[in-house]
């Protein structure tokens, strides 16, 4: 049982994975093409938001309803907006338009040995390290 | 699927919905990449044994990881659009904005999937804003650095 779930977690993992890199958000190039507004816009990030916020956000409305003792939801109530929100989501924004990577697609290209994850991984661990040391690891 | 297209963009994005919504079922907690390998490097998970799904509570977060790295590995073999890669900055510019990224979204509380798709898709407050906020920091940065760095 255990050990099915575990397998059900590295389907679901895969399926992330493959959605990151057929949608190209593997390519810092496409990324930083849509956080460029200014420049030649392209608007691939946009789509790709749309699918993944669309088919969870329907998938998240249908489950709530479903009765089952079984199945455990997150919290549907979502904390206050705090500083450390703002801060910390402004300070990720910089860093993601300086390198073109968020958390998944670094980690995928760390799998494919790219040059640029084996700069930018080690330095985010160290980031994560000092925050979670200094403001804990759940906010 | 040599060429990338917009469709390309939208069914990728909803496969990652779709991975997004089975992982939230599996562990009952948003499954953001950045929350969940942020506590790969706690030396102890907050969860109760109950949420375990292994030996210890990084189990099921360290085999959803290697399933992403996984599926994204056999993408880049399979398809030539899904392998294309860009490099954009030094490597000195990459190591800053690790640090950036790492920091801020462990501060912040989310990334671009926990926030960005999960939380926006629930319609949490916290993380409209979060994304908000984190769209348009990014936005700003790369004006400035296409402009003045560059």
């Amino acid at each position: 049982m255990k050990a099915g779930k575990l397998v059900l977690f590295f389907v679901a993992g895969g399926l992330f994975g493959t959605g990151l890199a057929v949608s190209g958000m593997t390519d810092p190039a496409r990324v930083i093409g849509f956080l460029d507004v200014f420049g030649a816009w392209d608007p691939a990030l946009l789509f790709v938001m749309a699918g993944a916020v669309g088919v969870y956000g329907l998938g998240m409305l249908i489950l709530r309803r479903v009765k089952n003792r079984d199945l455990n939801l997150p919290s549907a109530t979502s904390p206050p907006i705090d500083r450390q929100l703002v801060i910390g989501s402004g300070i990720f924004g910089v860093g993601w338009g300086l390198g073109g990577f968020c958390p998944g697609p670094a980690l995928a290209n760390l799998g494919a040995l790219q040059i640029e994850a084996l700069f930018f991984v080690p330095t985010m661990v160290i980031g994560m390290l000092l925050a979670q040391r200094f403001f804990g690891a759940d906010r | 699927m040599h060429h990338y297209t917009l469709w390309h963009a939208l069914i990728g994005g909803i496969l990652i919905g779709f991975a997004s919504l089975l992982a939230t079922v599996l562990s009952g907690k948003i499954p953001g990449i950045s929350g969940v390998f942020g506590r790969l490097l706690v030396a102890r998970t907050p969860d109760p044994p109950s949420q375990h799904y292994g030996a210890t509570g990084k189990t099921w977060r360290a085999v959803f990881l290697f399933g992403l790295i996984g599926g994204a590995a056999l993408s880049f073999a399979l398809w030539q659009s899904a392998a294309l890669f860009r490099p954009m900055r030094p490597l000195v510019v990459m190591a800053i904005a690790g640090l950036l990224v790492g920091f801020g979204t462990r501060l912040g509380g989310g990334c671009t999937s926990g926030h960005g798709v999960c939380g926006v898709g629930m319609g949490a407050k916290d993380s409209i804003s979060a994304t908000l906020i984190f769209l348009a920091t990014a936005m700003v940065t790369v004006f400035i650095y296409n402009r003045v760095v560059s």
